[in-house]
């Protein structure tokens, strides 16, 4: 089993995440209490502020896990690529 | 058939509207979106999400046929920067009878603009930008198709 290894996660950001951030992916580990997506972003705002700056207010921003859009209860259990955007506007 | 394709390059709208034709079903509907020109804007950055745009695209024409009785469904949508006037995106149905095709090229559009990973970045004619916030009025389109 993988048990000793730490939990990580590839995290890719767009649009003015990305911007604001100054890159547009890295992988993240973080410690096992970290269950779903709003606690991995809440684990991100205490290690460094500059989450703090650009995840301020939680209602601008959505999430996919592997590619798929889900909401900040989400757990994160073996995904391999969380995405961190701004609402989208295609079309 | 579902087409579904991202790309910086033009697209033929004639050309992709003459294919879903070929397909028979009498009734064909489609839509192009073009870089509207006001308030002073020069172009559009159009950004996306490479690992999940195409997956999107291609639920968004599940959804569709789904819900309609259609032969084909083309999207095709653009990325990179784009001028006031060029095509962005082409939304094209083809089906035996008229009101399923427009209707499902309504929902496919009302989708595009919700939960397709595109964001656009207006570019001013004197070089200032600004990502463009998403509207209220597209997301309650989207929900209108709800049920």
């Amino acid at each position: 089993m993988t048990k000793e290894m730490p939990n990580q996660i590839n995290i890719v950001y767009f649009a003015w995440v990305k911007e604001r951030l100054g890159r547009d992916q890295e992988v993240i580990e973080f410690p096992e209490l970290v269950e779903n997506i709003g606690q991995l972003v809440e684990h991100l705002q205490n290690c460094d502020p500059a989450y703090r700056n650009v995840f301020t207010d939680l209602k601008k921003l959505r999430f996919a896990l592997d590619q798929d859009f889900v909401g900040l209860d989400a757990a994160l259990r073996d995904a391999e690529e969380l995405a961190i955007f701004p609402p989208v506007t295609g079309g | 058939m579902i087409k579904v394709s991202v790309m910086e390059s033009d697209f033929d709208a004639g050309a992709e509207i003459k294919n879903l034709s070929a397909l028979g079903g009498g009734a064909v509907t489609s839509f192009v979106g073009q870089v509207r020109g006001d308030g002073a804007l020069d172009a559009l950055e159009l950004e996306h999400y490479p690992a999940m745009t195409e997956k999107a695209l291609r639920k968004i024409a599940d959804e569709a046929l789904e819900k309609w009785d259609l032969h084909g469904i083309t999207i095709i949508h653009r990325v990179g920067r784009l001028r006031v006037g060029e095509q962005i995106v082409l939304a094209c149905t083809c089906s035996d009878h008229r009101q399923a095709s427009i209707e499902a090229c309504s929902y496919i559009m009302d989708q595009l603009k919700t939960v397709a990973p595109f964001w656009k970045k207006e570019i001013k004619q004197d070089g200032s930008e600004s990502w463009v916030e998403e509207r209220q009025s597209d997301l309650d389109a989207a929900k209108g198709w709800e049920n």
